[in-house]
């Protein structure tokens, strides 16, 4: 509610003022793709008192071709946008014992922005990209797990554009449609996983 | 010394580097606009557009932006970031704005997303064809194509949206001139037969340069649909017979002579007046040059696999069930997708299947899946073309509705789902009787090679490269053949399925 405000109060700037207007809506652009030493210095290790909510995510199945669900205990923040930064980070941690991560190694999260209408923008590096082992299978297990750590746990997230290097891109690994936010697609998860 | 070394080496590559500029078509003539390529995005010089579009620019250090005005309309153009706030809206680009000595160059999708919104003028980009037209002109899309049979020498001219035009003899060559505002000429695969080549005489006429044995021609126009139309000039040399039924233009005279561009009496043999079928068939080798897609533990490419499986099928649908097929890409080179579907659209193809192998984390993963297009992410819009028989216009994002044409042929799909799905379960049916089926054998993904393609289309995955006993069955003569052979049944059967639904609506 807080970041709508926000949006909210400048948008108005912009359309009142050219020159202030530049100048906030820069500082709002701004906000959305933070800097990589941004993102390290707030993946400090928090306190072990720190309260923590359930956020369930999701990563390999045991057969390879779906998404199984595993509850972890992820950092709560105050805000959506922190919130969810907090959700990809924890997703790009090991996966549990058993499961296999569906992310690439060495994928580091750049930045996390969340637009006004449910839409969240995930900035990866390059290794989401260039790690990738490729094939539709591996590639849509990627996706989805992305996908669904947002908006199964946020609400107020509706949909997702994975965006690498700050750029938007076709596709990870040549298949599915990255142009566009997207919204989950529970087929993808395994029949009873969350 | 090492410290100037570096500094040269990194300042050279942030230049840019110039690439081939972009024509402006509008009212006041055809202009162009430098482009230059920065880190590896296509860039415009802005400087360049902007008085085009009637809008000023101004740099804001302290916000660290690009203030673009036109009135009391205004577009931000963060210099940190491919951002950009358009009417409060924030769209992002795909790099930021670049600096080039005093000038400043901005991504090419800075003009649909950013600008267009604010300009005077409708705006439309071209990106194929390096055009950028402004105001509501007349720049039909022109493709060429030399059927390679024959004789006689055939040409087929593609006008969208369609344009009238006159058709000139001249010595050694023929003038088809267009009544347009200017052209926007796509690929021209022409030349041999009695057509040494087909190039652009000036900026509103194709010259088709002539053989020395040609003697006559014959011209006739056909619609496509509502929108586009087709020209299609046959070319006969002397002492061949003229075919019949068609309106025959003599030999040359001295004085260039027009022709009419179109001849009722030859609508009948032309082929877009055949009835419903399937005569061209685009197959999708995917991946290609350094996208190599997936690799198998012992070092299987699937870029290597899936071509050599689309060359297999070509053959046999060639010989044994006479359809054209064409193969996106022939060797091994990257195809961006939009080039894919480009390439099915334009040859007018009745279906496109696209080859891939699979790969799983879990080397256990097996068995072939085929796919057909979900509209998960494509929005309410593509949902409602689904539905509908007619397109609809849609809005396109950031206000206004300028670029409803590029919004519809990129969800172009979405009206051939129910014909995708139906091809999708004969491509199972097939598969499943010659080689092992995935637990999820047919499946809805949003692919991005199948949202483009205009016709019914699938994705048909042969199996898991990542399993090690897969990887030996997929590169087996073999297991090829079975997977060329389910597909060749599965067109088959979809043919025969298109004829029966053409015949039963017969009166």
């Amino acid at each position: 509610m807080a970041v709508s405000i926000r949006i909210v109060a400048l948008t108005l700037i912009t359309a009142a003022a050219v020159g202030a207007g530049a100048w906030a809506v820069t500082r709002y652009l701004n906000r959305p793709v933070r800097r990589p030493e941004a993102v390290a210095s707030a993946a400090a290790p928090q306190p072990a008192t720190a309260r923590r909510i359930k956020a369930i995510l999701h990563y390999v199945s045991t057969d390879g071709l779906r998404l199984a669900a595993s509850e972890r205990d992820v950092i709560y923040a105050e805000s959506a946008s922190e919130q969810a930064r907090r959700i990809v980070e924890a997703l790009l941690e090991p996966a549990p014992e058993g499961l296999a991560s569906a992310i690439p190694q060495g994928t580091a999260l750049r930045g996390l922005f969340v637009g006004e209408r449910g839409d969240a923008y995930v900035d990866f590096n390059g290794s989401l990209r260039t790690n990738h082992p490729g094939g539709s299978a591996s590639e849509i297990l990627t996706v989805y797990a992305i996908v669904s750590a947002l908006t199964v746990n946020l609400p107020a997230i509706t949909s997702v554009q994975i965006l690498i290097e700050g750029h938007e891109v076709d596709t990870l690994a040549g298949h599915v449609d990255l142009r566009r936010p997207l919204p989950n697609a529970p087929q993808w998860a395994e029949k009873g996983s969350t | 010394m090492i410290i100037a070394a570096v500094c040269a080496a990194r300042l050279d590559a942030q230049s840019p580097r110039a690439a081939a500029p972009y024509s402006v078509v509008s009212l006041e003539g055809r202009r162009t606009v430098g482009a230059a390529i920065a880190g590896d995005q296509e860039m415009l010089r802005l400087d360049e557009l902007a008085p085009l579009l009637q809008v000023t620019v101004r740099e804001d250090r302290a916000a660290k932006a690009l203030t673009v005005s036109r009135g009391t309309a205004v577009v931000v153009l963060s210099l940190d970031q491919g951002l950009a706030s358009v009417g409060g809206k924030i769209f992002s680009l795909s790099a930021p704005p670049a600096r080039d000595g005093s000038r400043w160059l901005v991504p090419l999708d800075t003009v649909s997303r950013a600008l267009a919104p604010i300009a005077g003028v409708r705006t439309e980009v071209r990106e194929v064809s390096r055009l950028i037209v402004l105001g509501d002109l007349r720049v039909p899309r022109i493709t060429v194509q030399q059927d390679p049979g024959g004789p006689p020498t055939r040409i087929a001219i593609d006008i969208v949206p369609r344009a009238a035009f006159t058709v000139v003899q001249e010595p050694k060559r023929l003038l088809v001139r267009f009544d347009a505002d200017g052209l926007d000429i796509g690929p021209i695969n022409a030349g041999g037969g009695l057509v040494e080549s087909v190039t652009a005489a000036d900026p509103l006429t194709l010259a088709i340069a002539l053989d020395k044995d040609f003697a006559t021609f014959r011209a006739a126009t056909v619609p496509i649909d509502a929108a586009s139309s087709r020209l299609v000039i046959d070319l006969t040399a002397a002492g061949a017979p003229a075919p019949s039924g068609l309106a025959r233009a003599q030999a040359q005279p001295p004085a260039a002579r027009p022709a009419p561009a179109a001849m009722p009496e030859a609508l009948a043999a032309l082929p877009a007046a055949q009835p419903p079928g399937v005569r061209t068939i685009v197959i999708d080798p995917g991946h290609g040059g350094d996208e190599q897609g997936t690799r198998g533990a012992g070092g299987v490419l699937e870029k290597d696999l899936v071509l050599d499986v689309a060359r297999r099928l070509r053959s046999v649908l060639d010989t044994r069930l006479g359809v054209r097929v064409l193969l996106t890409r022939d060797d091994d080179r990257v195809v961006p997708h939009d080039e894919r579907a480009s390439i099915a659209n334009n040859n007018k193809a009745d279906l496109f299947v696209s080859l891939h192998a699979n790969s799983s984390p879990n080397k256990s993963a097996k068995g072939a899946e085929v796919f057909y297009l979900s509209l998960d992410g494509l929005g309410a819009e593509a949902r409602k073309m689904a539905d509908g028989p007619e397109s609809k216009p849609v809005p396109v994002l950031g206000g206004g509705s300028r670029d409803i044409d590029l919004i519809l042929w990129d969800m172009a799909q979405a009206r051939h789902l129910n014909e995708s799905a139906a091809f999708a379960m004969l491509v199972e049916e097939e598969l499943r009787r010659r080689v092992e089926m995935s637990p999820n054998p047919v499946q809805q993904a949003p692919f991005r090679v199948l949202v483009a393609a205009n016709m019914p289309a699938v994705l048909v995955e042969m199996g898991f490269l990542s399993n090690p006993e897969q990887e030996a069955q997929l590169t087996s003569d073999d297991f090829k053949n079975r997977v060329v052979q389910s597909l060749f049944d599965a067109i088959t059967r979809y043919r025969g399925r298109i004829e029966a639904q053409a015949a039963s609506r017969l009166p």
